[in-house]
């Protein structure tokens, strides 16, 4: 890869001390994204998407979490080494972020209008007309309808895919180099989640940003991504291109979340296949390979050595000792 | 119902689903409408404007000096036409002293609140969004002054200051340096209570997730306090103030009626009590006009505190 990626994380590992002892929340995980891409980030809930993510953008709260290791290079900065006022600058211009849930990510007492002007005047010199007229032409992007008037109306006043637009549009208010959707559509019904689905892939395609989707709806990942980070426990364990993801997935929590899928284009005699057993506690640092508990090809080094990513295929990297096509341990490590 | 929501698809086939819902109310007709229905309330604001217009509009018909006028010859007058409310100990009117003394406490009233407020607001703030040390030397410090007796506090200060402040010339009326005195100790004697509620409000909103959303776009610390964080702590802080008026109205009243608090010939409503104890059935007059237009205050304002609470709680989409 000659080009330099826009976000180069390298070995983060983030850790939560709490009073029954030490989250071990991501341990060691590196990834990039380049200019342009969509980078699907998958995994059930609690394997540390999104603490990765808040780390990225230095919003881990402290205590009682802590970055224990690891660089997130942008541009030519480290994010981990700024100062507070440096990260400030970044989060929102550089570097934004839309939340899960529309519903409590807006501050009920400010209405939108004033929420989407505040990045804008925090980040550019810009008048508070200025502003203004810029929030309406967002909120007219983002498709809501009558904008100039619904810029004095408060939160309350709008449905739950009405406020995902504003989330977005307010993201969108400094036009950043990166997006990061933190499950943006989980707490929406299935119609609006289609419709913030194509408005963002729209927006991405109109200003030529990167977007980091989070998620664990693997459809939606289907659709939009350009490569896909699975991650458990902690780990990321499988990377690829996304059609590599769905025809060759390599590591076996991958085929288990496919396996789950209900899919269309099957008969229905079939039963959806489950994971068998329950995510680990992150409370204790994994030995061996974090998923060798629910795994049916497991063999003894799994129970010893965390395997790291390998590369399987050119952009395929995969984290299991096993190769699951054979069923047989991989030679030469 | 099925064939409703249908012909409603049908008629507004370019909407989203979103457009649907009934037309939303401003913010502020959203308070009045609720704040009407609060009788009491509104009883109390009614109550509280006629007490402004009989302080501040009084002043209009009667002259201040005429209020500090002694002669003794009429001393304990009984009401009558030339003095509605009676004559005091030294012979000035009740009546006229009642309006200025009504302005001289609610101006301490007011003052002493804007005191308390800021105080409050600046230390539960810190305290509740750094946490941390910051919130534990705060809060000990809180502590440490809610251990202390306020009155005792109060009196203490009041002799230990009193006396001390020359009087005052502003818009062209002399003032009692105790006036100043007087503020500045209710202000700093009653901010603890005010902290903790902020520093509660601070503590749990700031675990919200537009918090995030807001640190996230780039908001600096100071802009989350203010802008994000105290709009939505501002109901209880609201209703604090104004109770807080009311008690700094009484607080006053105490100590002026210990005599250690606003030095006459300048009135207040407390210190027209100052020896009415002595004449509380000989001269009945003496305590019960002041007495009544501070219980008739401190009620009204608090009917409105509690209004205001109802009315202006952003959370509430409750019509």
């Amino acid at each position: 890869m000659t080009k330099q990626p826009l976000l180069d994380v390298k070995n983060l590992v983030t850790e939560f001390i709490i009073p029954e002892g030490i989250v071990y929340a991501v341990n060691g995980i590196s990834f990039n994204v380049n200019p342009g891409e969509t980078l699907a980030v998958v995994g059930e809930s609690g394997c540390g998407k999104s603490v990765s993510m808040l780390s990225v953008m230095g919003l881990i709260p402290t205590p009682p979490g802590i970055i224990v290791d690891g660089e997130a290079i942008y541009g030519n900065k480290n994010l981990f080494k700024l100062a507070e006022e440096e990260m400030e600058q970044i989060r929102g211009k550089e570097i934004a972020m839309v939340f899960q849930d529309p519903m409590t990510s807006l501050n009920p007492v400010l209405t939108i209008g004033k929420q989407i002007t505040e990045a804008l005047i925090c980040h550019f010199d810009i008048t508070k007309n200025d502003a203004r007229d810029r929030a309406i032409s967002l909120l007219d992007m983002v498709g809501i309808p009558e904008a100039r008037n619904r810029l004095d109306d408060y939160p309350h006043q709008f449905s739950g895919g009405m406020r995902q637009r504003v989330m977005i549009a307010m993201a969108l208010a400094c036009d950043p180099h990166l997006l990061i959707a933190d499950e943006p559509t989980t707490a929406l019904d299935v119609t609006i989640q289609a419709q913030i689905v194509e408005l963002v892939l729209q927006l991405k395609r109109q200003k030529d940003m990167a977007v980091i989707w989070i998620t664990h709806d693997l459809g939606v990942v289907a659709g939009i991504a350009d490569r896909v980070n699975v991650m458990y426990a902690g780990y990321i364990v499988e990377e690829a291109l996304v059609d590599d993801l769905y025809e060759d997935p390599r590591h076996p929590y991958t085929c288990g979340l496919l396996g789950s899928l209900p899919r269309v284009d099957h008969r229905r005699e079939r039963k959806l296949c489950s994971i068998p057993g329950s995510p680990p506690s992150l409370l204790v640092k994994p030995v061996g390979c974090p998923f060798r508990p629910r795994c049916q090809y497991s063999k003894e080094i799994c129970q010893f050595e965390t395997p790291k990513l390998r590369e399987t295929s050119r952009g395929h990297h995969v984290a299991c000792w096993i190769d699951i096509q054979s069923g047989e341990q991989i030679s030469g490590s | 119902m099925g064939i409703l929501n249908i012909m409603i698809a049908e008629s507004t086939p370019n909407l989203f689903v979103d457009d649907l819902e009934t037309p939303p109310l401003p913010l502020t007709t959203l308070a009045w409408k609720r704040f009407k229905r609060h009788r009491m309330a509104m009883l109390g604001g009614v109550f509280l404007i006629l007490l402004v217009l009989y302080s501040f509009g009084g002043s209009l018909f009667v002259e201040e000096k005429y209020a500090n006028f002694t002669n003794p010859p009429i001393r304990l007058n009984t009401p009558s036409w030339q003095h509605p409310f009676g004559t005091d100990t030294v012979g000035r009117d009740v009546l006229a002293r009642t309006i200025y003394g009504g302005q001289i406490s609610m101006i301490i009233g007011i003052l002493a609140v804007i005191i308390e407020t800021s105080l409050g607001i600046l230390i539960g703030a810190l305290a509740g969004y750094y946490g941390g040390t910051i919130d534990s030397l705060l809060m000990r410090f809180t502590e440490a002054m809610l251990n202390i007796p306020e009155i005792f506090l109060l009196i203490v200060m009041a002799k230990f200051f009193g006396n001390k402040i020359p009087n005052l010339t502003l818009l062209g009326r002399t003032f009692s340096g105790s006036v100043v005195v007087i503020i500045v100790i209710i202000g700093l004697t009653s901010w603890m209570y005010l902290a903790r509620i902020v520093r509660a409000e601070f503590l749990s909103i700031k675990e919200n997730d537009f918090i995030l959303a807001a640190k996230a776009t780039g908001t600096s610390n100071t802009e989350i306090i203010i802008r994000h964080i105290l709009p939505n702590s501002i109901a209880p802080i609201i209703v604090s103030a104004t109770l807080g008026i009311a008690n700094a109205i009484l607080s006053e009243a105490y100590i002026s009626f210990l005599g250690l608090g606003v030095q006459p010939p300048t009135a207040t409503w407390g210190n027209m009590l100052d020896g009415a104890n002595n004449y509380i059935e000989s001269a009945p007059w003496l305590w019960f006009f002041p007495g009544l237009l501070i219980l008739l205050t401190v009620l009204s304002i608090n009917f409105l505190g509690d209004g205001l609470r109802d009315a202006i709680d952003p959370h509430s989409r409750a019509i």
